[in-house]
């Protein structure tokens, strides 16, 4: 990993990725383009890093998510791209810096005047407002399909066994599942299974969802099918998307901003003209070249 | 040489005191899931002094001996702390603490092999951590381990004997009890055998036909 930060220039590197979104916005040739939304952002990343062990995967990220936005992250594997999405989802604690959610701080809270690590019932109330869809899925395989969608909402939420139930038949109805209530995952496609994946998420009626990677554990025949219902969903919500993605066609299609990342740190952003049509980046230009 | 005169005379007591070695066993064995659930899930516990305190638990019962430990229960105690437990609840206690400490390890197993996927899919829909224990993790832990506890509640009940050092009448001590005033050993002891190989069997088979059933039904969906 070291081997490869080095043939690119580090002045390049810390110029992009320190400098806060909009002003780096401002900085590129061709930012006109891509303004930051209006308003307070979703999400905010603040200085974040995440070190396993002597490896430090994520190396000072400031990333804002703006409500409704549909951000697509891309980047060579390796690149930090799913930890930062387990960050906000709070399955790896950061090892720097800070992690807004609806202007609140995910990971510390204020008790008595000082910022301490997060209680439980902190990183419940807060999590509530996030949701996650994994690679390989992660259906709870002794529950049929209904109940893989109704668990969450009865058991989290307290919605009655009926409100639940409706609200997952909409869901798997919106997903093209709705004839397989009673199917078990074991029964199930992959690309099915991504698809109940996603209304388990998408029930819980989050504000910012995290798509991890969601097409790769799939047979290239069935990676259409998961694609068109992100699509679909991307479309109608005002729900904040970040897709980490390595399907560079879908980023162009749903996002509103590309985030480019490399060696766990944000190369370069903007629009997805900008970044698959005008690359500024040699890092970034490289990574493409690949796709082409 | 084998009387059976003599044999269908002794009989009622024996079943008898057969019934009590089934109750000892069932009682124990119901203790025993208890705690080893709650030592398997303690020594998960994320406050190092949880996960201290099962180990220390774990480790001293295991390394005692079954014998000691209702002698302990049985005549230290009312020394100590004034408890005075009756024979058979010595037993029930005795055994279930200690085959608690084996469950934990099998719960252990099955608790092992529920990928962290499953934990990470219960923490993105905001589960709390008993809600994740109680809809994803055990459902999926249990049936994996059915076979291996019913080979552990098998040897608890061929253990029970040892129960008669501190008084519980069950089966091999009324044996003992017959052969002490009649002084025929040959029918008593030979007939507690049979009775212990026979209901084992029974078990055992009941068991396999039980996993048989969940696989069948279960089979395809626990697949991971």
């Amino acid at each position: 990993m070291k081997v490869d930060t080095a043939e690119q220039s580090s002045a390049e590197r810390s110029a992009v990725a320190e400098a806060p979104v909009s002003a780096q916005a401002g900085e590129q040739a061709n930012a006109a383009k891509w303004e930051p939304a209006r308003g307070e952002p979703v999400v905010r990343f603040r200085g974040v890093t995440k070190t396993f062990g002597d490896l430090e995967v994520i190396k000072g990220i400031d990333l804002d998510i703006y409500p409704g936005e549909k951000i697509a992250v891309i980047g060579p594997s390796g690149s930090g791209k799913t930890t930062l999405g387990r960050m906000l989802m709070t399955l790896e604690r950061p090892s720097g810096g800070t992690i807004e959610v609806d202007g609140e701080n995910l990971w510390q809270m204020e008790v008595r005047g000082r910022m301490a690590p997060a209680s439980d019932k902190h990183l419940h109330r807060i999590r509530g407002k996030i949701g996650m869809v994994f690679q390989h899925f992660n259906l709870f395989p002794h529950m049929s399909v209904l109940r893989n969608v109704t668990e969450a909402p009865r058991k989290v939420l307290g919605l009655s066994g009926e409100e639940a139930r409706e609200r997952a038949v909409e869901m798997l109805g919106k997903v093209g599942l709705a004839d397989k209530l009673e199917m078990y995952p074991s029964q199930l496609s992959g690309g099915q299974k991504q698809r109940v994946a996603i209304a388990r998420a998408l029930v819980m009626r989050p504000k910012v969802m995290v798509f991890d990677e969601v097409t790769s554990a799939l047979d290239p025949e069935l990676v259409g099918e998961v694609l068109e219902t992100i699509r679909d969903i991307a479309r109608e919500g005002d729900m904040a998307m970040m897709l980490i993605t390595h399907e560079m066609d879908f980023a162009r299609d749903v996002s509103d901003r590309v985030v480019f990342s490399a060696e766990g740190r944000i190369v370069e952003q903007g629009t997805p003209q900008q970044i698959f049509e005008t690359p500024q980046s040699e890092r970034l230009k490289s990574f493409l070249s690949r796709f082409r | 040489m084998w009387d059976w005169n003599y044999t269908f005379s002794i009989m009622p007591e024996l079943l008898h005191a057969f019934l009590m070695t089934v109750y000892v066993t069932l009682a124990g064995f119901a203790v025993a899931s208890v705690i080893g659930l709650i030592l398997a899930v303690g020594a998960r516990s994320r406050f190092v002094a949880v996960r201290i305190v099962v180990r220390c638990i774990v480790e001293f019962v295991r390394n005692t001996p079954l014998l000691v430990q209702v002698f302990f229960i049985f005549f230290s105690l009312p020394l100590l702390a004034g408890i005075s437990l009756s024979a058979f609840a010595t037993g029930v206690i005795g055994l279930g603490l200690h085959y608690a400490t084996y469950l934990s390890e099998v719960y252990r197993s099955g608790i092992d092999g529920v990928p962290k996927g499953q934990w990470e899919a219960a923490t993105a829909l905001n589960m709390t951590k008993s809600r994740t224990w109680m809809s994803v993790v055990l459902p999926q832990a249990l049936p994996p381990i059915v076979p291996m506890m019913g080979n552990y509640l098998i040897v608890m009940f061929k253990e029970t004997p040892i129960l008669m050092a501190v008084t519980v009448v069950e089966v091999l001590l009324a044996a003992k009890n017959i052969a002490s005033v009649t002084y025929r050993v040959f029918e008593p002891y030979t007939i507690v055998g049979v009775l212990f190989l026979v209901v084992s069997v029974v078990v055992s088979l009941l068991f396999r036909r039980l996993e048989k059933r969940m696989n069948r039904t279960n089979g395809p969906v626990l697949k991971r």
